[in-house]
């Protein structure tokens, strides 16, 4: 009764000088603020989701009122690269170094389930995901996303951008992928992620 | 101090015999041939003339696609063009043959994605021929009806590209809002705006929906005056004409043996259109004409491309008025899909059913080539077949890869920004080429 | 233009009129008369005619092949000047040789035609190449060559074209390599990021950058054998 709490509730103490100052989280605010409405997009497109960016840039489904109409095609002027379309393997080395180009602070959204996942080319030639290539972001499903679920992938990123803390040290770093094989995720983690899994492994029941 | 204008008159026209800029030398002699200027000592000695090797893509915006062009370049003028693709492929072909027939026109959408529909279209064409089936008329207007409004979706894609690589944003935004107003009428069609894997076997996926030929008839009806808008703004001026006459020129005998089909061919003044020369879905019986050029150059294929896009309104509204009723499937069940109530009311039906679905239709041991005009050209699809659910062989015979190859014979000898131009006249999608 | 004045299109037409083809016949409609001319004029190159869904199918002597579509673009009766695509078949059943198809098109007499060449799996894969009567066999033969790895002699530039010229797994279109290659997905993503597409200019290309020729002899040699920088 009254103002005390409930016994069942758990009470949690904190130290008041861990916390970040009051300077230091209006900065975060402001700056974060100014990143994720005016993100400066790299469209790189390659196949069919590249034609419902076009849409979605356009003026139905306009992009400009999240601040994205500035396409950026050079990657060093660039906030987020986003992949519209499957990456065959002779494309692996262009996104890497496109990726690599794109000065911090940069985020990557993967645009469809080519992009995301190696879609429905499960086969020699397409790279199954490009988050072994580069680290992702946000993963837009839908073959294509219509233009609704790409807009929508995009306020996510905006979220994520929000939520970003200066304080967190590691948030910035470049990927180092290793010298030699040029990975930045252990083989045997890519190997997991490119096996076919689900439907794909029972197609018309020969097992391909 | 008042202003004083000099004006200079050059001796020479800037061009040289081939017609290629050329350097004019600004110190003469009396008789007018140019006069080396000595350096003063220690300084290096005066540029001469060398060739650069710049490289275009593949991630480019003006590309069209991830495609890669390394240029020799003199000055600004092209003197040699490389072109090298295989940034898109994705083995098409070889998971071809180990997917059903029904299952292969899910991936007729993706490699053409600006003529979706249209690819269905050619794959069931294709599939049917080496089915030996004969489909009901209702599904012939109907694809008809698919294949122009996919070549005004992809003529519109083209327009709107060609005209930001020219520079001019405005009808890109037009052209994309009419596209929008297709797609609203194919989704609610087949339920995919992009992707659709309208066509089966023997048939279509979906009938269209009460209250849709309304919706066609106003598209019809508006779609002119954007048509009109367009030609006002683009066809006269001088900028455009000044940009896109006289670019890259093939003769038509060139343009046969280069293979070229399409547009690109018709522009050249060869009169080939695979609807009037080879005719499938009774193209004989509708009144259009095919759009012919005279010189073959960027011009030329931006008009025939244009009036490409008026007569396929023609034909549309002929097709929307003899839509007869009736079936749109055949009545085969070991071809097609039986209807659901009777999959689920009758064993056979079922059966049937199970059949196609899991084991997918059989053709009899053979091969065919049919071949369509798609927007960008003859698209063919050459299957081969061994008695199997799954073809021994799928082969997409491209028309932009074999566009494409020309472009080496277009570019000589124009500037940087004509090859942009040149390039984006082609209409390649790379999806195609590479499949 | 005299060469087009056959060529007419729809309701214009003098001649007769092209119509969509109904209840084509699988194996029992006519042969188009281009057959009986070739076999009149090669009749030992020619292997045999047959007639599937009212396409005309030749099968030629792989030797013979040259010449005999050179006949076919060149005489006034045939005027088979288009040619729409060259392409490969292998069949499941291991003991069919490979085919070789060259799908032709003439534009003055609408006609269309398939020739065949079988090339038995045992030999290398060689076949002549029709680069010098039509130009768009250039990349249509440097498709084939990279998805089957048969060979066009006398194509002037046979290299991969839509896989990366050092790629390693082999010819992905024949029936012996599996659909999602020989190497572990992490293997063919190394070996994918190793091969620097702008390193790797063709010595076509080497050729035009300007301090080639200011490059040691032995170095061009070795470039012209192949060997590339960033190995």
């Amino acid at each position: 009764m009254g103002l005390t709490a409930p016994p069942e509730h758990r009470t949690v103490s904190y130290a008041p000088e861990s916390q970040e100052g009051w300077v230091a989280t209006r900065l975060d605010f402001l700056v974060n603020w100014g990143r994720a409405n005016s993100l400066w997009p790299m469209p790189f497109g390659t196949a069919c989701c590249a034609i419902e960016f076009m849409a979605t840039a356009a003026s139905d489904f306009d992009l400009a009122r999240f601040g994205m109409e500035r396409m950026s095609f050079s990657p060093r002027q660039a906030d987020v690269l986003i992949c519209a379309g499957r990456v065959p393997f002779k494309l692996a080395p262009i996104i890497r170094r496109i990726w690599q180009q794109m000065p911090q602070p940069k985020w990557a959204i993967s645009m469809g389930a080519c992009a995301s996942t190696g879609g429905m080319f499960d086969n020699y030639a397409v790279v199954q995901g490009i988050d072994t290539i580069i680290p992702v972001d946000v993963y837009v499903p839908g073959c294509p996303p219509r233009p609704e679920g790409l807009i929508y992938g995009i306020r996510m990123l905006q979220e994520k951008v929000k939520n970003e803390r200066s304080s967190d040290a590691g948030i910035r770093d470049e990927m180092e992928p290793d010298p030699s094989s040029q990975l930045y995720i252990p083989p045997s983690v890519i190997d997991e992620l490119g096996e076919p899994f689900g439907n794909s492994v029972n197609q018309t029941r020969s097992g391909l | 101090m008042s202003k004083r204008t000099v004006e200079v008159e050059l001796s020479t026209s800037g061009l040289d015999a081939q017609g290629r800029p050329q350097r004019i030398p600004l110190v003469t002699n009396d008789g007018g041939a140019a006069v080396a200027l000595q350096p003063p000592p220690g300084l290096e000695p005066d540029l001469e003339g060398e060739h650069m090797l710049i490289n275009i893509g593949p991630q480019h915006p003006a590309t069209h696609g991830v495609l890669r062009l390394v240029l020799e370049l003199d000055g600004e003028t092209v003197v040699r063009c490389i072109p090298h693709i295989g940034y898109l492929h994705c083995g098409f072909e070889k998971i071809g043959e180990y997917r059903q027939y029904n299952q292969i026109i899910c991936w007729t959408d993706r490699e053409d994605y600006l003529n979706s529909i249209g690819n269905n279209v050619a794959f069931a064409l294709g599939a049917e021929r080496l089915f030996g089936i004969e489909i009901t008329e209702r599904c012939k207007v109907l694809r008809v009806i698919a294949s122009e409004l996919s070549r005004i979706m992809s003529h519109l894609v083209w327009l709107g590209t060609f005209c930001i690589d020219i520079g001019a944003f405005t009808p890109f935004l037009w052209a994309f809002q009419r596209r929008e107003e297709i797609y609203r009428l194919i989704e609610k069609w087949v339920g995919a705006r992009l992707t659709t894997s309208a066509t089966r076997v023997g048939g279509m996926a979906a009938d269209i929906p009460s209250g849709w030929m309304d919706g066609l008839r106003q598209f019809i009806r508006t779609f002119p005056h954007t048509l009109d808008e367009i030609d006002r703004v683009l066809t006269r001026n001088a900028i455009w004409v000044g940009r896109t006459v006289g670019l890259g020129v093939m003769t038509p005998e060139e343009a046969i043996n280069w293979g070229l089909s399409g547009p690109l061919l018709r522009a050249s003044g060869v009169d080939y259109d695979v609807r009037k020369d080879f005719p499938y879905l009774d193209y004989e019986t509708y009144d259009f004409e095919v759009p012919v050029g005279t010189n073959g150059d960027v011009y030329d294929r931006y008009l025939v491309r244009f009036e490409e896009l008026r007569q396929s309104l023609r034909i549309l509204q002929q097709a929307a008025d003899r839509l007869p009723d009736g079936p749109v499937n055949i009545d085969d069940p070991r071809v097609i899909l039986p209807p659901k109530s009777k999959a689920t009311s009758e064993m056979e039906s079922m059966i049937h059913h199970f059949k196609v679905v899991m084991e997918g239709p059989r053709p009899p041991i053979g091969e065919s080539y049919v071949a369509v005009e798609s927007p960008k050209g003859e698209k063919g699809y050459y299957m081969v077949s061994d008695g199997t659910a799954k073809p021994v062989r799928w082969r997409i015979r491209p028309p932009s890869f074999v566009n494409l190859a020309a472009i080496p014979k277009m570019v000589e000898g124009h500037l940087l920004s004509d090859v942009i131009a040149i390039n984006a006249s082609i209409d390649i999608v790379m999806g195609e080429i590479d499949r | 233009m005299t060469r087009f004045e056959v060529v007419r299109t729809g309701a214009s037409a003098t001649g007769a009129q092209p119509a969509t083809q109904r209840n084509v016949s699988h194996r029992s409609a006519e042969a188009n008369p281009s057959a009986k001319a070739l076999q009149d004029k090669f009749s030992a190159a020619i292997k045999r005619v047959e007639v599937i869904w009212a396409e005309t199918i030749v099968y030629v002597d792989p030797a013979a092949a040259h010449e005999i579509i050179r006949w076919l673009h060149d005489d006034q009766s045939q005027q088979y000047d288009f040619l729409i695509d060259v392409t490969a078949v292998e069949y499941r059943d291991a003991e069919v040789p490979i085919e070789v198809v060259w799908h032709l098109r003439s534009l003055p007499y609408r006609r269309f035609l398939r020739i065949k060449a079988q090339l038995p799996k045992g030999a290398p894969l060689e076949i002549d190449s029709l680069w010098d009567i039509y130009k768009s066999a250039d990349w249509l033969e440097r498709e084939c060559y990279d998805m089957f790895g048969i060979r066009f002699r006398g194509h002037p530039d046979l290299r991969r074209i839509l896989m990366w010229e050092s790629y390693k797994e082999g010819y992905p279109l024949r029936k012996d390599f599996p659909l999602r290659g020989r190497f572990s997905r992490s293997e063919q993503l190394r070996q994918a990021l190793a091969q620097n597409p702008e390193a790797r200019y063709s010595m076509e290309e080497l050729t035009i950058a300007d301090a080639f020729a200011e490059l040691p002899q032995d170095m061009r040699e070795r470039l012209s054998k192949g060997e590339r920088t960033g190995e």
